[in-house]
């Protein structure tokens, strides 16, 4: 088999298009590079849905958290403790177990005039399932920064927003949010690039793969097991995940030089690489 | 356990809940509470032993020896830690099972490499296969405790890097005007105010580290992960305690246990935070300074 025929029988195994059957004797290394890509896609998958919707979801949180009413206060606390202080794979495994045990046929909701059925069988599914915990992991970690950046937004700026007769949610659109989302940036970027990396989780823990097709890191393990040669799948692996890292820091490098355009050059605020967010 | 426990069968209720938590199973459940503290006991140390070797040759005047250092600092920011969890132990079990085989088979004829085998002879075996059940599940166990030292090490020896460059230059200024060579300046200024500067970097780590040890369910341990899907799963009345799929309520009690493990960790990490800002020329220990004033 030519490459370019790997290519095609494999490039989209992990979402079920090409061969049926994953290779079993005489790997290549084409067939290493073709199926781990292939399975970058559930990465990037779960990785841009989540950080995309988590993005809403952690504003909403860092300003609950911010708020002076306990009701709104206490709840968005717990939430970023409870996912903050435990492993991401334990909370995996947790949900999958509930969502199992959700019944088959769907939850019924008696509404007196009509009753409507909620189908839950979906949530059991990696694709869903997994999406919804990583989505609230990555809300939580970033509610976390966002009201970090939110309580060191400059008190000049708020009382120069006082000044112009501003208030309620025109302050907020207009001076609050975009200096909390500068001084957030350079954190919520490793937030990011560390949740790329946490996507590699999924099918580790309880999430089963539906007909093989998993992850780039399921097909690699897949690999390894098999030619019992780590040498290979891993760093090809490895380097797909550099070049994602790389990609993810120039995207949010464009973003937070429009964030910093109005400040003076020697004031904006770089992006630097910390390994402080795994979880 | 207890002598009332001999026929469940007949039991009911609390009693039947005391028995069951106290069964065999949940004995060794309960010890692989410790498998998980022993990880984070030698782990923790056996990494910032390794960080500390890395920064130091990172700061290293020899450019081999920093580029390897650097390369070593580096290597955890691209690729995702589980990687290195998955290759570190089967590449090091190879790479020990080569040496073995070169130093105790030299004549030794066919290739290590069969196809899809790795094949060494019987006497390079690691652990040899005519070894007990113990010997193996300590070895995987020693390998899992390697790989975390490697990760952790690479991770702690960002942190150290960091650390060491923060400690103010003119410190360092003075110890060579009091004539300190390069080795005494090292020891005795840089490496004793650079832990304050670390410390934050190191807590978050440590919780990292807490958060990380499920992962030793991945390595193929006996953890709390593999023991809480173990019996969880439901059991069928063949077995001595039947119930429901009861998988929830492990994995919930594991959530507590990491919860409680981390909040404590937090509360220990402040308390040695403000010790050691005692007295440094920071703005922790100036507000120290002024509250005691």
């Amino acid at each position: 088999m030519t490459c370019w025929e790997t290519f095609e029988a494999y490039g989209l195994r992990s979402i079920g298009l090409g061969e049926r059957l994953l290779p079993k004797t005489g790997f290549t290394l084409c067939e290493h590079v073709v199926l781990i890509g292939s399975g970058l896609v559930w990465n990037l998958y779960f990785g841009i849905l989540a950080l995309f919707f988590g993005f809403f979801l952690a504003n909403a949180v860092a300003l609950a958290k911010a708020s002076a009413n306990p009701w709104l206060r206490k709840p968005a606390e717990w939430f970023i403790y409870v996912f903050r202080g435990s492993p991401l794979f334990i909370q995996f495994f947790l949900a999958y177990e509930t969502f199992v045990l959700l019944p088959r046929a769907g939850i019924d909701i008696p509404l007196g005039f009509t009753t409507i059925t909620i189908a839950t069988s979906w949530l059991s599914k990696a694709w869903a399932g997994a999406l919804l915990v990583l989505f609230l992991n990555t809300a939580a970690y970033s509610a976390e920064i966002f009201y970090g950046a939110l309580r060191s937004v400059p008190k000049g700026d708020i009382e120069a927003a006082d000044a112009y007769g501003m208030s309620g949610w025109s302050r907020f659109r207009r001076i609050l949010w975009p200096t909390m989302l500068r001084l957030a940036w350079p954190a919520y970027t490793n937030e990011a690039i560390f949740l790329f990396h946490a996507t590699t989780l999924v099918f580790f823990s309880g999430f089963p793969s539906f007909q093989q097709r998993g992850d780039s890191l399921y097909y690699a393990n897949y690999f390894a097991s098999q030619t019992f040669n780590p040498f290979i799948a891993y760093p090809v692996i490895a380097i797909y995940f550099i070049l994602l890292t790389l990609i993810v820091i120039t995207l949010f490098g464009i973003v937070n030089r429009r964030l910093n355009r109005h400040l003076p050059q020697a004031n904006r605020s770089r992006i630097r690489l910390r390994p402080q967010l795994i979880r | 356990m207890f002598a009332s426990c001999a026929d469940p069968s007949t039991l009911e209720g609390l009693s039947w809940l005391l028995c069951y938590l106290t069964s065999g199973k949940h004995i060794l459940f309960y010890i692989s509470i410790g498998t998980v503290l022993t990880l984070l006991v030698i782990t923790a140390p056996a990494a910032l032993a390794f960080g500390f070797g890395g920064a130091m040759a990172a700061r290293s005047q020899f450019a081999p020896l920093r580029w390897i250092g650097k390369a070593y600092t580096s290597m955890v920011r691209g690729v995702p830690d589980i990687i290195f969890f998955l290759f570190v132990p089967i590449a090091l079990d190879q790479l020990f099972e080569f040496i073995r085989h070169k130093a105790k088979c030299p004549d030794w004829d066919q290739p290590i490499w069969q196809g899809s085998d790795f094949v060494v002879c019987p006497a390079a075996k690691l652990p040899l296969s005519t070894s007990e059940q113990w010997v193996h599940e300590t070895y995987g166990f020693f390998m899992a405790v390697l790989a975390f030292a490697i990760v952790f090490g690479a991770f702690a020896a960002n942190v150290i890097y960091g650390a060491m460059n923060a400690v103010p230059r003119a410190q360092m200024e003075t110890a060579e005007a009091y004539g300190m060579s390069h080795r005494q300046a090292f020891r005795r200024i840089l490496v004793p105010q650079m832990w304050v500067y670390a410390l934050p970097g190191l807590s978050n780590l440590w919780m990292i580290l807490i958060k990380a040890t499920p992962l030793l369910f991945v390595l193929g341990v006996r953890d709390i992960v593999y023991w809480a899907r173990e019996l969880g799963g439901s059991k069928t009345s063949a077995y001595e305690y039947p119930h429901p799929d009861w998988r929830l309520y492990y994995f919930l009690a594991l959530l507590a246990f990491y919860l409680i493990m981390t909040s404590l960790s937090e509360r220990v990490l402040r308390r040695i935070s403000a010790r050691l800002s005692k007295g440094q020329a920071t703005m922790a220990g100036e507000q120290q300074r002024k509250a005691a004033a």
